[in-house]
């Protein structure tokens, strides 16, 4: 953990930089023609303060982001409609329930496709076509069909993370539970063990490195899924909902908090399965 | 000690299909082993000796011929788990104890808490491994986890022991201590043990009977009843008779082996 501390730094020190080189680069066009309709010379001083705190950037500066995030978060009731943890909440709780239902249809598809050879050979190239199609123009219509059915809010954004997070599940699983090698599936036929045996006492724990490594992918797809899924219900809420208002009004700097509250909250989820991953794999004395 | 046949093999062939055409494994092999023998097979690789060993497990069905273990067919007699297979690995699960490693069979067999308990101590006890119960697999030297997997192999009341090249990734030291405590363990339990090696020391070493096979098919080139007595100091490998059956060893195996040695 330390050794990694100044490279970490080091790269995080290097994208600010970078990133206000860039706002500076895409933000001076506009700071020039407001200079010029006012009819003042514009200094380099004055030009670089303009472009990183402008109300509408091309490119946000940093520290606009984080005040608009400190702003939305800190100093908004959380209940409120501009708060961003409450945005935040929306967002997180699809993405739970999604990577949730994806997580249990992708162990459920994998057990069968171990154990069933119709499944095996029927089922993984219809898992596959399924992530070919994309998730952006079938979103609105599973979102069109539930509410047809009756079915709204939470579980079609969920079922949408599902969508994208089983597959990553599915393949890890599978793969996971043909690990055990020859010889120890022999050796479980030795003691004519019945396949149930063998399941939940070789092929399941057999599995877990994979199971975690397939989760933490799953994770990452689930959010980007719940997100979408807000999209086209009319951006009510969530953090999709504030990506696409943002959009619709030129608000730059909500944009980006959203962008960097979703970036943040795929990096707590996903290294929180890493923690409990490192947790288990360790006390069944299969770490790295 | 009456004679009472435990395996019992006739015309046995085994032929695998495979893309380069089909190999005989196996080729009319005829063998008993009789209860309380310990029986070794040696020869080249690709001489079926394993593929032999298999047979007698049902891990593999034979072409043809017969076979009985226990006076049933292999299938019924692995259904009445009346063999543990020891193979070549270990094979320890590293999410278990050693403990929990040797009750795993019994787990799946539907022994009771308390039994597993006590056969978990005693087998423990056998290979010299008591107050290991509660250590994971990669806590212990390569030597004492494949004791572990011959502890986990006796814990079941079978009268058959099977043993697969056990110590043929162990160095010769550990080897040879192993080989003193599986005759001790032998010569305890009564039980009837087919081993498959390519040492010939080993061999001669453990046998009561010593099966020489050769390759392509694979047959049986010589059966070589022991004259050791049944008590073998390991300086018995220093004596004449132990080196005139390894001679004869010697001798089968490059019979069997024609010109391509």
């Amino acid at each position: 953990m330390r050794q990694s501390l100044i490279p970490v730094l080091t790269v995080v020190v290097a994208i600010i930089t970078l990133w206000y080189a860039a706002a500076v680069w895409l933000n001076a066009p506009w700071a020039y023609d407001k200079a010029q309709r006012a009819g003042v010379e514009l200094s380099v001083s004055d030009m670089v303060v303009d472009t990183w705190s402008q109300k509408k950037p091309k490119l946000p500066a940093p520290h606009q982001v984080t005040r608009e995030i400190w702003k939305t978060t800190v100093k908004k009731k959380i209940t409120s409609k501009r708060s961003l943890i409450y945005h935040s909440w929306i967002t997180l709780s699809a993405t739970l329930l999604g990577f949730a239902l994806g997580t249990a249809l992708g162990i459920s598809l994998a057990v069968g496709i171990v154990y069933n050879r119709t499944m095996d050979m029927s089922v993984m190239p219809w898992v596959i076509t399924s992530q070919t199609i994309p998730i952006l123009a079938v979103a609105p219509m599973i979102i069109v069909v539930l509410n047809a059915v009756g079915i709204q809010g939470l579980l079609p954004k969920a079922i949408i993370s599902m969508y994208l997070s089983f597959f990553p599940v599915v393949v890890g699983v599978v793969k996971g539970l043909r690990s055990p090698d020859h010889m120890q599936l022999d050796q479980m036929r030795t003691w004519h063990a019945s396949s149930t045996q063998t399941f939940w006492r070789l092929r399941l724990p057999s599995s877990m490195p994979y199971l975690f490594t397939s989760l933490k992918i799953a994770m990452a797809a689930a959010i980007v899924g719940a997100i979408v899924g807000e999209l086209p219900t009319g951006a009510v809420a969530g953090l999709g909902a504030r990506l696409l208002a943002g959009s619709y009004y030129g608000q730059t700097i909500q944009i980006w908090s959203a962008l960097l509250m979703a970036a943040a909250l795929a990096a707590t989820l996903v290294a929180l399965i890493g923690l409990i991953q490192r947790i288990v794999l360790k006390r069944m004395g299969m770490a790295q | 000690m009456n004679k009472e046949t435990i395996i019992s093999a006739r015309d046995l062939s085994l032929t695998f299909q495979t893309n380069d055409g089909p190999v005989h494994a196996l080729k009319d092999v005829s063998l008993d082993i009789e209860k309380g023998e310990f029986v070794s097979f040696i020869g080249p690789s690709g001489c079926g000796k394993t593929t032999f060993l298999r047979v007698m497990a049902d891990l593999e069905t034979p072409t043809s011929g017969e076979i009985s273990v226990n006076g049933v067919s292999p299938e019924e007699a692995r259904r009445a788990r009346a063999y543990g297979y020891v193979f070549q690995a270990a094979g320890l699960y590293p999410w278990r104890t050693i403990g929990g490693n040797i009750r795993l069979p019994l787990e799946i067999m539907g022994y009771s808490k308390a039994d597993q308990a006590e056969r978990v101590d005693r087998v423990l006890e056998l290979v010299e491994l008591a107050g290991f119960e509660k250590k994971f697999p990669w806590q212990l030297s390569g030597g004492m986890q494949q004791r572990a997997s011959i502890a986990r192999a006796l814990a079941f009341d079978a009268d058959i022991l099977l043993m697969d090249e056990p110590f043929g990734a162990l160095d010769e030291i550990v080897r040879d201590h192993l080989n003193e405590q599986l005759l001790q363990l032998w010569a305890r339990t009564q039980k009837t043990i087919a081993f498959v090696t390519h040492s010939i020391p080993e061999a001669v070493y453990l046998s009561t009977k010593i099966v020489v096979m050769s390759p392509r098919p694979g047959r049986i080139a010589d059966v070589i009843e022991s004259s050791l007595p049944r008590e073998r100091p390991l300086e018995i490998r220093d004596s004449p008779e132990f080196i005139e059956i390894a001679h004869r060893v010697r001798e089968g195996l490059r019979a069997g082996h024609g010109d391509d040695v």
